[in-house]
């Protein structure tokens, strides 16, 4: 009993990281421009499959994982000159036109992807590996200790680059008040790209790490952006505590709930979960309970 | 500007409207009203003696459920100013209600609609009274969920509902008769359509239609004039649901069959794409959009592989260049060049 208890908590740490890499991009992008990125998830397939491709063509492993990042992030770049900008240069795309831009970002990217690699599942080749190693009684893939280990370096790296460095700063103070930040000298549009391209690495990041467990085709994106939505709104939009939690917490529930509850409706406890938070605990569980100024 | 203002009066964002002060611009008003609907009537009367077949009978069906659907949903987005990335859930849930009501308990198909939609409305009221009083993207994850819970739910009940392969639906008997044939139908859902339209044009206009207007400029100032901003959306959010889950039974019942990609939220955004590619706050504009993005696919299988690509490539470029939409850059164009 305790033993599968620790196979599922393992299970789940590891879904949820992905999830918490996902939510990190969610919330990086809502801060910069207010709008939902529904092409976050297919930045994940990016990263995936790149990094196939990038080890099919004989590229060291090492090299193929942060080239594929890199691409993602350069694809994360072009989306926000090519189909952010111009919209929101007009000055009149509201928030729900700029979701619908997304989404046709999204559908393009996937289509690119059909086109360019296939309709196949891939596999990248685990980072070191596939003995498993038995932690707490629990067996355990190496390659999850790399999703967990890459996604707790990513956290922390992000962490001092928002309150360490100067351009963190910037971010934040745009996120804060965009207008505010521009009077005080800060590229604002420079801001947005960064942080597409931040989001777009993230996710690709994530992508890469579990490419060798959960395996890679163009239409990974779907659900993983979803659930990515789903965990940055259990933590609270906008707050990077709050995509760890809600990233680690829905990955671990959701492991537990097919584990013990039912296999089946794996993919709905999920949004079960934040049905019933936003329900009872609007603004998500570590979200700012902030009065609006009018 | 006297000529345009008639034109651009239907679609013009709610910041933008004049109120109809004095009495001649109420009949100006109900001029553009009437004569929309009359237009409207005319179209579908003799778009048929255009067909040449029954496919296009079958794809101006597809069309007009398409448009009611968008239509209700145009209610809630453009006027109310609230996302929902769920409405497939409610659209399959009033075709999967009325179709197992009807095929595994025998219910005769004209009660078994009207119950399967009472009480997707009844559903739609639960989830959105605890989250319209939420501000931002809380709707768009709550009913986003909703969809994706009642598209799991339809595919794993296979006892029920068929499974991923899906459902026969017995066919809709009025008066002793089967409803059958792509024109009857037509007929059915042109009507549906007509109607839908009628409704929602006169609740734009009516105080709950200024009501959305005011809360989506300001909810702050609607709240302190006594507009209780909750309670208007909420009744908007569920007749959007009742008119997607109505557009549902009527599917289920023509097609004979239905999947659970109906409920996929694949097909939620779609009916969002399509009204706001049309014209948000644009009652034309939703029609608009779900025709032509209910052709588009049609031409663009021609490009196989490409056209995932070429769909999102249009949805792209159309929305960075008629943020607003198409019906109503058009339709201020119109003005403009008529000033």
């Amino acid at each position: 009993m305790g033993d599968q208890w620790m196979q599922f908590v393992a299970a789940g740490l590891t879904s949820g990281a992905i999830y918490t890499l996902v939510a990190l991009g969610f919330s990086i992008v809502h801060n910069a421009s207010h709008a939902i990125n529904f092409a976050q998830g297919e930045f994940v397939m990016i990263g995936g499959m790149a990094a196939v491709s990038l080890v099919a063509a004989g590229l060291p492993l090492a090299a193929a994982v942060l080239l594929a990042v890199a691409v993602a992030a350069v694809v994360g770049l072009i989306v926000e000159k090519v189909a952010i900008e111009p919209a929101q240069k007009t000055g009149r795309a509201d928030v729900v036109t700029l979701i619908i831009i997304t989404i046709g970002v999204a559908l393009f990217l996937r289509g690119l992807a059909q086109v360019l690699w296939d309709k196949r599942v891939h596999v990248l080749p685990a980072f070191s590996g596939a003995d498993p190693i038995a932690v707490f009684g629990a067996t355990v893939m190496p390659q999850s200790l790399w999703v967990l280990g890459g996604t707790a370096l990513a956290v922390v790296a992000l962490g001092w680059f928002f309150s360490r460095t100067l351009y963190g700063k910037a971010m934040r103070a745009t996120a804060f008040n965009p207008l505010a930040a521009k009077l005080m000298g800060i590229d604002t549009r420079g801001v947005m790209r960064v942080s597409f391209a931040l989001a777009a690495a993230l996710g690709a990041l994530g992508g890469v790490l579990t490419a060798p467990i959960t395996f890679t085709s163009y239409d990974v994106g779907v659900m993983l952006g979803l659930k990515g939505f789903a965990a940055a709104m259990l933590g609270g939009l906008g707050s990077f505590g709050g995509a760890v939690a809600g990233g680690l917490m829905l990955g671990l529930l959701e492991s537990l709930g097919a584990g013990f509850v039912s296999s089946a409706y794996k993919d709905a406890i999920a949004f079960v979960v934040i049905l019933g938070v936003l329900f009872f605990m609007p603004g998500g569980l570590v979200g700012a309970r902030r009065s609006e100024r009018v | 500007m006297p000529a345009a203002a008639n034109v651009s009066e239907r679609a013009s964002p709610p910041s933008a409207r004049s109120a109809p002060a004095s009495s001649g611009w109420g009949r100006r008003l109900a001029t553009a009203r009437t004569g929309g609907l009359g237009a409207l009537a005319l179209v579908l009367v003799a778009l048929p003696l255009a067909f040449p077949n029954n496919y296009f009978f079958e794809v101006a069906i597809l069309v007009a459920l398409n448009a009611i659907v968008c239509v209700g949903l145009n209610l809630l987005i453009g006027y109310a100013g609230q996302i929902s990335l769920g409405h497939a859930g409610f659209y399959a849930l009033g075709a999967y209600g009325s179709a197992i009501l009807a095929a595994r308990w025998g219910w005769p198909v004209w009660t078994s609609g009207p119950v399967a939609v009472a009480a997707v409305g009844v559903l739609a009221w639960l989830v959105g009274r605890p989250t319209l009083r939420l501000k931002g993207h809380y709707l768009a994850m709550a009913t986003l969920g909703l969809g994706v819970i009642v598209s799991i739910v339809l595919s794993n009940e296979d006892r029920l509902t068929g499974g991923p392969d899906g459902m026969a639906v017995p066919p809709l008997v009025l008066f002793g008769r089967v409803v059958q044939g792509e024109p009857l139908w037509y007929t059915i859902v042109g009507l549906g359509l007509w109607l839908t339209v009628w409704f929602a044009l006169n609740l734009i206009d009516s105080p709950i239609g200024r009501a959305l207007r005011a809360l989506h400029g300001s909810e702050v100032a609607a709240e302190t004039v006594g507009i209780d901003s909750a309670k208007w959306k909420l009744r908007v959010f569920v007749q959007s649901a009742l008119i997607a889950a109505t557009a549902g039974a009527l599917t289920a019942h023509y097609a004979g069959f239905i999947t659970p990609a109906k409920a996929s939220f694949l097909h939620s955004v779609e009916l969002v794409i399509m009204v706001v590619f049309g014209g948000m706050a644009s009652i034309w504009g939703a029609v608009v959009g779900a025709a032509v993005l209910t052709l588009l696919p049609q031409f663009l299988t021609v490009l196989k592989d490409y056209e995932m690509m070429a769909f999102g490539a249009v949805l792209i470029v159309t929305m960075v260049f008629f943020p607003r939409g198409i019906v109503p850059t058009l339709q201020r164009l119109l003005a403009r060049s008529r000033r």
